[in-house]
Protein backbone atom coordinates (compact mmCIF):
# COMPACT_ATOMS: atom_id res chain seq x y z
CA UNK A 1 0.00 0.00 0.00
CA UNK A 2 1.54 3.92 -1.06
CA UNK A 3 0.80 5.55 2.19
CA UNK A 4 1.99 8.92 1.13
CA UNK A 5 1.80 12.08 3.70
CA UNK A 6 -1.26 12.60 2.58
CA UNK A 7 -3.09 9.93 3.38
CA UNK A 8 -1.67 9.50 6.63
CA UNK A 9 -3.10 13.43 7.31
CA UNK A 10 -6.10 12.68 6.01
CA UNK A 11 -6.48 10.22 8.43
CA UNK A 12 -5.19 12.13 11.34
CA UNK A 13 -7.72 15.17 9.87
CA UNK A 14 -10.86 12.70 9.69
CA UNK A 15 -9.89 11.09 13.39
CA UNK A 16 -9.73 14.98 14.51
CA UNK A 17 -12.96 16.13 12.94
CA UNK A 18 -14.97 13.03 14.15
CA UNK A 19 -13.56 12.92 17.71
CA UNK A 20 -13.64 16.90 17.82
CA UNK A 21 -16.50 17.35 15.81
CA UNK A 22 -18.93 15.28 18.19
CA UNK A 23 -16.89 16.35 21.81
CA UNK A 24 -15.18 19.84 21.26
CA UNK A 25 -18.06 22.87 22.45
CA UNK A 26 -20.27 24.86 20.15
CA UNK A 27 -22.06 27.50 20.75
CA UNK A 28 -25.83 27.06 22.07
CA UNK A 29 -28.51 28.03 19.68
CA UNK A 30 -31.90 27.30 20.26
CA UNK A 31 -33.28 26.64 16.58
CA UNK A 32 -30.33 24.07 16.01
CA UNK A 33 -28.88 22.18 19.69
CA UNK A 34 -26.67 20.06 19.35
CA UNK A 35 -27.47 19.24 15.51
CA UNK A 36 -24.83 22.22 14.55
CA UNK A 37 -22.14 19.48 14.65
CA UNK A 38 -23.65 18.53 11.44
CA UNK A 39 -22.28 21.16 9.68
CA UNK A 40 -18.83 19.39 10.35
CA UNK A 41 -20.16 16.87 7.95
CA UNK A 42 -22.95 18.25 5.78
CA UNK A 43 -21.23 20.68 4.83
CA UNK A 44 -17.74 19.11 3.73
CA UNK A 45 -19.60 16.27 1.61
CA UNK A 46 -20.32 19.52 -0.75
CA UNK A 47 -17.04 20.81 -0.48
CA UNK A 48 -15.81 17.43 -1.16
CA UNK A 49 -18.12 16.89 -3.79
CA UNK A 50 -17.30 20.33 -5.84
CA UNK A 51 -13.68 19.72 -5.34
CA UNK A 52 -13.93 16.82 -6.76
CA UNK A 53 -16.05 17.73 -9.87
CA UNK A 54 -13.52 20.74 -10.67
CA UNK A 55 -11.01 17.56 -10.38
CA UNK A 56 -12.89 15.92 -12.78
CA UNK A 57 -12.99 18.71 -15.15
CA UNK A 58 -9.40 19.27 -14.80
CA UNK A 59 -8.45 15.76 -16.05
CA UNK A 60 -11.33 15.97 -19.00
CA UNK A 61 -9.51 19.29 -20.39
CA UNK A 62 -6.19 17.33 -19.95
CA UNK A 63 -7.78 14.47 -22.27
CA UNK A 64 -8.93 17.21 -24.83
CA UNK A 65 -5.65 18.35 -25.24
CA UNK A 66 -3.63 15.11 -24.94
CA UNK A 67 -5.96 12.58 -26.23
CA UNK A 68 -4.56 10.30 -23.13
CA UNK A 69 -6.92 7.52 -22.17
CA UNK A 70 -5.44 7.62 -18.75
CA UNK A 71 -7.15 11.45 -17.87
CA UNK A 72 -10.42 10.14 -19.26
CA UNK A 73 -10.48 6.95 -16.82
CA UNK A 74 -9.14 9.32 -13.77
CA UNK A 75 -11.92 11.81 -15.15
CA UNK A 76 -14.40 9.36 -14.39
CA UNK A 77 -13.37 8.27 -11.23
CA UNK A 78 -13.44 11.67 -9.88
CA UNK A 79 -16.71 12.12 -10.97
CA UNK A 80 -18.12 9.06 -9.26
CA UNK A 81 -16.90 9.55 -6.40
CA UNK A 82 -18.20 12.94 -6.13
CA UNK A 83 -21.41 11.36 -6.84
CA UNK A 84 -21.03 9.42 -4.06
CA UNK A 85 -20.20 12.53 -1.98
CA UNK A 86 -23.03 14.19 -3.22
CA UNK A 87 -25.79 11.85 -1.95
CA UNK A 88 -23.83 11.30 1.15
CA UNK A 89 -24.56 15.58 1.72
CA UNK A 90 -28.15 15.18 0.53
CA UNK A 91 -28.14 12.01 3.47
CA UNK A 92 -26.63 14.49 6.59
CA UNK A 93 -29.00 17.02 4.90
CA UNK A 94 -31.79 15.21 4.95
CA UNK A 95 -31.27 14.31 8.63
CA UNK A 96 -30.49 17.91 9.36
CA UNK A 97 -33.36 19.28 7.78
CA UNK A 98 -35.77 17.10 9.92
CA UNK A 99 -34.75 18.21 12.84
CA UNK A 100 -34.84 21.98 11.74
CA UNK A 101 -37.04 22.54 9.00
CA UNK A 102 -39.65 20.27 9.29
CA UNK A 103 -43.07 20.54 11.16
CA UNK A 104 -43.14 18.71 14.21
CA UNK A 105 -46.79 18.17 13.50
CA UNK A 106 -46.43 16.53 10.01
CA UNK A 107 -44.88 13.46 9.21
CA UNK A 108 -41.37 14.52 7.50
CA UNK A 109 -42.77 13.69 3.93
CA UNK A 110 -45.53 16.05 4.38
CA UNK A 111 -43.08 18.82 4.22
CA UNK A 112 -40.46 17.15 1.59
CA UNK A 113 -42.45 19.28 -0.75
CA UNK A 114 -41.84 22.51 0.45
CA UNK A 115 -38.24 21.38 1.63
CA UNK A 116 -37.30 20.25 -1.51
CA UNK A 117 -37.51 24.15 -3.32
CA UNK A 118 -34.49 24.97 -1.27
CA UNK A 119 -32.55 26.83 -3.99
CA UNK A 120 -29.48 24.97 -2.78
CA UNK A 121 -30.98 21.37 -3.04
CA UNK A 122 -31.91 22.50 -5.92
CA UNK A 123 -28.64 23.69 -7.23
CA UNK A 124 -27.38 20.01 -5.74
CA UNK A 125 -30.06 18.57 -7.89
CA UNK A 126 -28.38 19.58 -10.39
CA UNK A 127 -25.32 18.52 -10.10
CA UNK A 128 -26.14 15.38 -9.21
CA UNK A 129 -28.43 14.83 -12.61
CA UNK A 130 -25.56 16.11 -14.00
CA UNK A 131 -23.06 13.57 -13.20
CA UNK A 132 -26.02 10.59 -13.76
CA UNK A 133 -26.58 12.10 -16.94
CA UNK A 134 -22.71 11.87 -17.54
CA UNK A 135 -22.49 8.46 -16.78
CA UNK A 136 -25.78 7.49 -18.75
CA UNK A 137 -23.59 9.22 -21.91
CA UNK A 138 -20.45 7.29 -21.01
CA UNK A 139 -22.13 3.65 -21.22
CA UNK A 140 -24.11 4.24 -23.96
CA UNK A 141 -20.85 5.59 -26.44
CA UNK A 142 -19.34 2.00 -27.68
CA UNK A 143 -16.28 3.03 -29.28
CA UNK A 144 -13.31 3.42 -26.50
CA UNK A 145 -11.79 6.95 -28.04
CA UNK A 146 -15.50 8.19 -29.36
CA UNK A 147 -16.48 7.81 -25.53
CA UNK A 148 -14.14 9.15 -24.16
CA UNK A 149 -13.95 12.04 -26.23
CA UNK A 150 -18.10 12.82 -26.36
CA UNK A 151 -18.20 12.58 -22.15
CA UNK A 152 -15.07 14.86 -21.89
CA UNK A 153 -17.26 16.82 -23.39
CA UNK A 154 -20.56 16.82 -21.74
CA UNK A 155 -18.20 16.98 -18.50
CA UNK A 156 -17.06 20.42 -20.03
CA UNK A 157 -19.72 22.20 -21.06
CA UNK A 158 -22.29 20.59 -17.97
CA UNK A 159 -19.79 21.92 -15.57
CA UNK A 160 -19.85 24.74 -17.00
CA UNK A 161 -23.62 25.77 -16.93
CA UNK A 162 -23.22 24.21 -13.36
CA UNK A 163 -21.94 27.42 -12.25
CA UNK A 164 -24.24 30.01 -13.38
CA UNK A 165 -27.20 27.84 -12.11
CA UNK A 166 -26.06 27.64 -8.82
CA UNK A 167 -25.30 31.59 -8.52
CA UNK A 168 -28.59 32.25 -10.51
CA UNK A 169 -31.34 29.96 -8.50
CA UNK A 170 -30.66 31.40 -5.22
CA UNK A 171 -31.57 34.99 -5.94
CA UNK A 172 -34.28 33.83 -7.68
CA UNK A 173 -36.64 31.52 -4.92
CA UNK A 174 -36.69 32.22 -1.18
CA UNK A 175 -34.92 30.11 1.24
CA UNK A 176 -34.18 29.37 4.40
CA UNK A 177 -31.27 27.51 4.13
CA UNK A 178 -28.20 29.42 5.58
CA UNK A 179 -25.97 31.49 3.10
CA UNK A 180 -28.10 32.81 1.13
CA UNK A 181 -26.03 35.02 -0.67
CA UNK A 182 -23.12 32.90 -1.56
CA UNK A 183 -21.13 30.43 0.23
CA UNK A 184 -22.65 28.76 3.71
CA UNK A 185 -20.07 28.53 6.17
CA UNK A 186 -17.03 29.99 4.09
CA UNK A 187 -17.91 33.95 5.38
CA UNK A 188 -16.03 34.50 8.48
CA UNK A 189 -19.22 35.97 10.09
CA UNK A 190 -21.16 33.12 9.45
CA UNK A 191 -19.19 30.44 11.66
CA UNK A 192 -18.37 30.73 15.34
CA UNK A 193 -13.84 30.51 16.01
CA UNK A 194 -14.77 27.47 18.52
CA UNK A 195 -16.45 25.86 15.26
CA UNK A 196 -14.03 26.94 12.70
CA UNK A 197 -10.61 24.90 14.44
CA UNK A 198 -12.61 21.73 13.69
CA UNK A 199 -14.46 22.60 10.48
CA UNK A 200 -11.81 23.67 8.17
CA UNK A 201 -9.50 21.10 9.27
CA UNK A 202 -12.87 18.50 8.51
CA UNK A 203 -13.18 20.06 5.01
CA UNK A 204 -9.45 19.16 4.43
CA UNK A 205 -9.81 16.14 5.64
CA UNK A 206 -13.14 14.54 3.80
CA UNK A 207 -11.71 16.26 0.05
CA UNK A 208 -8.63 13.95 1.36
CA UNK A 209 -10.90 10.76 1.56
CA UNK A 210 -12.66 11.49 -1.52
CA UNK A 211 -9.49 12.29 -3.39
CA UNK A 212 -8.15 8.55 -1.48
CA UNK A 213 -10.94 6.79 -2.71
CA UNK A 214 -10.89 7.87 -6.49
CA UNK A 215 -7.10 7.08 -6.51
CA UNK A 216 -7.35 3.88 -5.23
CA UNK A 217 -10.32 3.28 -8.04
CA UNK A 218 -8.05 4.62 -10.44
CA UNK A 219 -4.98 2.29 -10.17
CA UNK A 220 -8.04 -0.75 -10.13
CA UNK A 221 -9.59 0.66 -13.43
CA UNK A 222 -5.82 1.05 -14.39
CA UNK A 223 -4.86 -2.50 -13.67
CA UNK A 224 -8.47 -3.60 -15.40
CA UNK A 225 -7.51 -1.93 -18.59
CA UNK A 226 -4.07 -2.25 -18.63
CA UNK A 227 -3.61 -3.62 -22.08
CA UNK A 228 -4.97 -0.34 -23.26
CA UNK A 229 -3.42 1.79 -20.63
CA UNK A 230 -0.08 0.48 -21.30
CA UNK A 231 -0.27 0.61 -25.40
CA UNK A 232 -0.34 4.04 -24.55
CA UNK A 233 2.73 4.79 -23.55
CA UNK B 1 -5.27 -7.20 -34.07
CA UNK B 2 -3.49 -3.67 -32.59
CA UNK B 3 -5.91 -1.49 -31.37
CA UNK B 4 -5.13 1.98 -31.95
CA UNK B 5 -6.07 4.18 -29.21
CA UNK B 6 -4.77 7.36 -28.95
CA UNK B 7 -5.77 9.55 -32.24
CA UNK B 8 -5.03 13.07 -30.78
CA UNK B 9 -8.24 14.90 -31.37
CA UNK B 10 -6.12 17.37 -33.68
CA UNK B 11 -8.55 20.14 -33.38
CA UNK B 12 -5.54 22.85 -32.46
CA UNK B 13 -5.37 23.64 -35.94
CA UNK B 14 -8.97 23.42 -36.66
CA UNK B 15 -10.41 25.32 -33.41
CA UNK B 16 -10.23 28.95 -35.31
CA UNK B 17 -10.32 29.36 -39.06
CA UNK B 18 -7.52 31.01 -39.64
CA UNK B 19 -8.87 34.53 -40.58
CA UNK B 20 -12.26 35.37 -40.58
CA UNK B 21 -12.18 35.84 -44.45
CA UNK B 22 -14.75 36.43 -46.74
CA UNK B 23 -14.46 32.70 -47.55
CA UNK B 24 -15.57 31.34 -44.06
CA UNK B 25 -18.58 34.14 -44.66
CA UNK B 26 -19.70 32.69 -48.05
CA UNK B 27 -19.33 28.89 -46.21
CA UNK B 28 -21.29 29.95 -43.12
CA UNK B 29 -24.09 31.20 -45.50
CA UNK B 30 -24.10 28.28 -48.01
CA UNK B 31 -24.52 25.97 -45.19
CA UNK B 32 -27.05 28.00 -43.86
CA UNK B 33 -29.06 27.94 -47.35
CA UNK B 34 -28.19 23.90 -47.50
CA UNK B 35 -30.26 23.80 -44.30
CA UNK B 36 -33.03 25.32 -45.03
CA UNK B 37 -33.14 24.01 -48.69
CA UNK B 38 -32.95 20.16 -46.70
CA UNK B 39 -35.81 21.50 -45.04
CA UNK B 40 -37.57 22.73 -47.79
CA UNK B 41 -37.08 19.11 -49.76
CA UNK B 42 -37.66 16.94 -46.59
CA UNK B 43 -40.96 18.77 -45.67
CA UNK B 44 -42.64 15.76 -43.50
CA UNK B 45 -39.91 16.36 -41.03
CA UNK B 46 -40.73 20.08 -40.25
CA UNK B 47 -44.98 19.14 -40.49
CA UNK B 48 -44.19 16.51 -37.88
CA UNK B 49 -43.09 18.78 -35.48
CA UNK B 50 -45.76 21.44 -36.31
CA UNK B 51 -48.11 18.34 -35.44
CA UNK B 52 -46.22 17.47 -32.51
CA UNK B 53 -47.02 20.93 -31.22
CA UNK B 54 -50.98 20.84 -32.23
CA UNK B 55 -51.82 17.29 -30.78
CA UNK B 56 -49.55 18.11 -27.46
CA UNK B 57 -51.52 21.57 -26.81
CA UNK B 58 -54.70 19.59 -28.16
CA UNK B 59 -54.00 16.99 -25.18
CA UNK B 60 -53.21 20.06 -22.65
CA UNK B 61 -56.71 21.90 -23.98
CA UNK B 62 -58.90 18.50 -23.14
CA UNK B 63 -57.19 18.06 -19.94
CA UNK B 64 -56.94 21.39 -18.72
CA UNK B 65 -59.53 23.35 -20.21
CA UNK B 66 -58.71 27.17 -19.30
CA UNK B 67 -55.91 27.10 -16.92
CA UNK B 68 -55.19 30.07 -14.67
CA UNK B 69 -52.26 32.24 -16.13
CA UNK B 70 -49.89 30.55 -13.75
CA UNK B 71 -50.41 27.31 -15.00
CA UNK B 72 -50.66 28.39 -18.43
CA UNK B 73 -47.49 29.79 -17.96
CA UNK B 74 -45.98 26.91 -16.78
CA UNK B 75 -47.59 25.01 -19.13
CA UNK B 76 -46.28 27.18 -22.38
CA UNK B 77 -42.60 26.46 -21.44
CA UNK B 78 -42.73 22.75 -21.05
CA UNK B 79 -44.49 22.06 -23.58
CA UNK B 80 -41.75 24.47 -25.66
CA UNK B 81 -39.06 22.87 -23.74
CA UNK B 82 -40.78 19.12 -25.46
CA UNK B 83 -40.99 21.14 -28.63
CA UNK B 84 -36.92 21.64 -28.60
CA UNK B 85 -36.10 18.51 -28.12
CA UNK B 86 -37.74 17.16 -30.72
CA UNK B 87 -37.22 19.84 -33.47
CA UNK B 88 -33.35 20.30 -32.20
CA UNK B 89 -32.90 16.47 -32.35
CA UNK B 90 -32.98 15.70 -36.07
CA UNK B 91 -30.46 18.33 -36.73
CA UNK B 92 -27.64 15.86 -35.67
CA UNK B 93 -29.78 12.98 -36.36
CA UNK B 94 -30.55 13.58 -39.87
CA UNK B 95 -27.03 14.29 -40.52
CA UNK B 96 -26.00 10.46 -42.01
CA UNK B 97 -21.61 9.63 -41.17
CA UNK B 98 -20.86 9.87 -44.88
CA UNK B 99 -22.10 13.25 -45.36
CA UNK B 100 -20.40 14.69 -41.93
CA UNK B 101 -17.55 13.28 -43.66
CA UNK B 102 -17.98 15.46 -46.84
CA UNK B 103 -18.51 18.78 -44.21
CA UNK B 104 -15.51 17.60 -42.78
CA UNK B 105 -13.33 18.22 -45.71
CA UNK B 106 -15.23 21.16 -47.23
CA UNK B 107 -15.47 23.28 -44.08
CA UNK B 108 -14.12 23.82 -40.33
CA UNK B 109 -16.01 22.54 -37.62
CA UNK B 110 -16.50 26.64 -36.09
CA UNK B 111 -18.48 27.14 -39.09
CA UNK B 112 -20.57 24.26 -39.28
CA UNK B 113 -21.23 24.21 -35.35
CA UNK B 114 -22.09 28.14 -35.77
CA UNK B 115 -24.77 27.39 -39.11
CA UNK B 116 -26.38 24.87 -37.22
CA UNK B 117 -26.97 27.42 -34.16
CA UNK B 118 -28.62 30.07 -36.85
CA UNK B 119 -30.36 27.75 -38.15
CA UNK B 120 -31.95 26.47 -34.96
CA UNK B 121 -32.65 29.52 -33.61
CA UNK B 122 -34.68 30.67 -36.47
CA UNK B 123 -36.60 26.96 -35.95
CA UNK B 124 -37.05 27.30 -32.64
CA UNK B 125 -38.39 30.86 -32.71
CA UNK B 126 -40.64 29.88 -35.84
CA UNK B 127 -42.11 26.92 -33.72
CA UNK B 128 -41.98 29.12 -30.36
CA UNK B 129 -44.65 31.62 -31.89
CA UNK B 130 -46.68 28.47 -33.44
CA UNK B 131 -46.79 27.19 -30.17
CA UNK B 132 -48.12 30.36 -28.62
CA UNK B 133 -51.03 31.42 -31.14
CA UNK B 134 -51.71 27.57 -30.69
CA UNK B 135 -51.70 28.30 -26.65
CA UNK B 136 -53.96 31.59 -26.96
CA UNK B 137 -56.29 29.97 -29.90
CA UNK B 138 -57.27 27.17 -27.40
CA UNK B 139 -56.76 27.92 -23.84
CA UNK B 140 -57.29 31.72 -24.63
CA UNK B 141 -55.08 34.43 -23.33
CA UNK B 142 -54.51 35.26 -19.63
CA UNK B 143 -51.61 37.61 -20.59
CA UNK B 144 -51.68 41.60 -20.01
CA UNK B 145 -49.47 42.24 -22.95
CA UNK B 146 -49.30 39.55 -25.49
CA UNK B 147 -46.84 40.99 -27.43
CA UNK B 148 -43.98 41.11 -24.43
CA UNK B 149 -44.88 37.70 -23.74
CA UNK B 150 -44.44 36.74 -27.47
CA UNK B 151 -40.88 38.66 -27.31
CA UNK B 152 -40.01 36.63 -23.96
CA UNK B 153 -41.10 33.92 -25.72
CA UNK B 154 -38.52 34.70 -28.76
CA UNK B 155 -35.83 35.10 -26.11
CA UNK B 156 -36.83 31.99 -24.69
CA UNK B 157 -36.69 29.87 -27.56
CA UNK B 158 -33.45 31.57 -29.09
CA UNK B 159 -31.76 30.14 -25.42
CA UNK B 160 -33.28 26.21 -25.79
CA UNK B 161 -32.44 26.28 -29.33
CA UNK B 162 -28.83 27.56 -29.05
CA UNK B 163 -28.30 24.62 -25.75
CA UNK B 164 -30.35 21.62 -27.46
CA UNK B 165 -27.83 22.27 -30.85
CA UNK B 166 -24.94 21.37 -28.64
CA UNK B 167 -26.68 18.60 -26.44
CA UNK B 168 -27.74 16.88 -30.15
CA UNK B 169 -24.13 17.33 -31.14
CA UNK B 170 -22.98 14.96 -28.53
CA UNK B 171 -25.86 12.68 -27.74
CA UNK B 172 -25.31 12.02 -32.19
CA UNK B 173 -22.53 9.98 -30.81
CA UNK B 174 -24.06 7.93 -28.43
CA UNK B 175 -27.28 5.25 -29.26
CA UNK B 176 -31.12 6.10 -28.03
CA UNK B 177 -29.49 9.78 -29.54
CA UNK B 178 -33.62 11.07 -28.20
CA UNK B 179 -34.30 9.98 -25.17
CA UNK B 180 -30.25 10.58 -24.24
CA UNK B 181 -30.96 14.14 -25.29
CA UNK B 182 -33.37 14.72 -22.86
CA UNK B 183 -31.37 13.50 -19.66
CA UNK B 184 -28.38 15.08 -21.11
CA UNK B 185 -30.46 18.70 -21.49
CA UNK B 186 -32.87 18.60 -18.88
CA UNK B 187 -30.32 19.41 -15.32
CA UNK B 188 -28.70 22.37 -17.70
CA UNK B 189 -32.14 23.70 -18.94
CA UNK B 190 -33.20 24.40 -15.54
CA UNK B 191 -31.64 27.46 -14.90
CA UNK B 192 -33.31 29.22 -17.84
CA UNK B 193 -36.53 27.94 -17.72
CA UNK B 194 -36.66 29.43 -14.27
CA UNK B 195 -35.33 32.51 -15.31
CA UNK B 196 -38.00 32.44 -18.05
CA UNK B 197 -40.78 31.23 -16.03
CA UNK B 198 -39.89 34.47 -13.75
CA UNK B 199 -39.57 36.92 -16.30
CA UNK B 200 -42.72 35.70 -18.42
CA UNK B 201 -44.31 37.05 -15.41
CA UNK B 202 -44.04 40.70 -16.30
CA UNK B 203 -46.34 40.32 -18.74
CA UNK B 204 -48.89 38.83 -16.35
CA UNK B 205 -49.03 42.30 -15.11
CA UNK B 206 -46.97 41.64 -12.38
CA UNK B 207 -45.09 44.40 -11.32
CA UNK B 208 -41.27 44.12 -10.42
CA UNK B 209 -39.38 46.16 -8.66
CA UNK B 210 -37.37 48.51 -11.17
CA UNK B 211 -34.39 47.40 -13.30
CA UNK B 212 -35.34 43.49 -12.93
CA UNK B 213 -36.82 42.52 -15.36
CA UNK B 214 -34.04 44.00 -17.41
CA UNK B 215 -31.68 42.32 -15.29
CA UNK B 216 -33.24 38.89 -16.08
CA UNK B 217 -32.80 39.37 -20.11
CA UNK B 218 -29.47 40.65 -19.61
CA UNK B 219 -29.11 37.24 -17.54
CA UNK B 220 -30.57 35.36 -20.23
CA UNK B 221 -28.62 37.11 -22.74
CA UNK B 222 -25.42 36.31 -21.40
CA UNK B 223 -26.41 32.61 -20.56
CA UNK B 224 -26.66 32.16 -24.19
CA UNK B 225 -23.23 33.93 -25.31
CA UNK B 226 -21.74 31.37 -23.41
CA UNK B 227 -23.58 28.14 -24.78
CA UNK B 228 -22.48 30.04 -28.13
CA UNK B 229 -18.61 30.41 -26.87
CA UNK B 230 -18.81 26.88 -25.24
CA UNK B 231 -20.33 25.63 -28.54
CA UNK B 232 -17.48 27.06 -30.74
CA UNK B 233 -14.63 25.44 -27.97
CA UNK B 234 -15.95 22.29 -27.70
CA UNK B 235 -17.30 21.41 -30.96
CA UNK B 236 -14.09 20.87 -33.05
CA UNK B 237 -13.51 17.73 -30.46
CA UNK B 238 -16.24 16.00 -31.35
CA UNK B 239 -16.24 16.74 -35.30
CA UNK B 240 -13.68 14.27 -35.74
CA UNK B 241 -14.66 10.55 -35.93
Amino acid sequence: MKLTWWKISAVVLLVYAVVGGLLLPVPELSQLGETIRNLYYHVCMWFAMMILFTISIIQSIKYLRTGDIRHDIKAMSYAGVGTYMGLLGYATGAIWASFTWADPNNPAYASFGSIMREPKLIGAAIALLIYGAYFILRSSVTDLDQRARVSAVYNVFAYAMLFPSIWIIPRLLPSLHPGQEGNPALNFNDIDTRMRIVFYPAVLGWTLLGAWISTLIIRYKFIVESKIVNNEK
Amino acid sequence: MEKKISMKPAAETALIPKEITLDAIKQYKALLKKEFLLEARQQHTLYGVMLYIASTVFVIYLTMGSPEAETWNALFWITQLFICINAVAKSFLQEAKGRMLYYYSITSPVIFILSKLTYNIILMVAMGVINLMLFAAFMGNPTSSFFLFMGIGVLGSIGLGLIFTMLAAIASKALQQASLMAILGFPLVIPQLLLLARLSKAAFSEIFRDGVPIQLVLLILALDIMIVLLSVILYPFLWKD
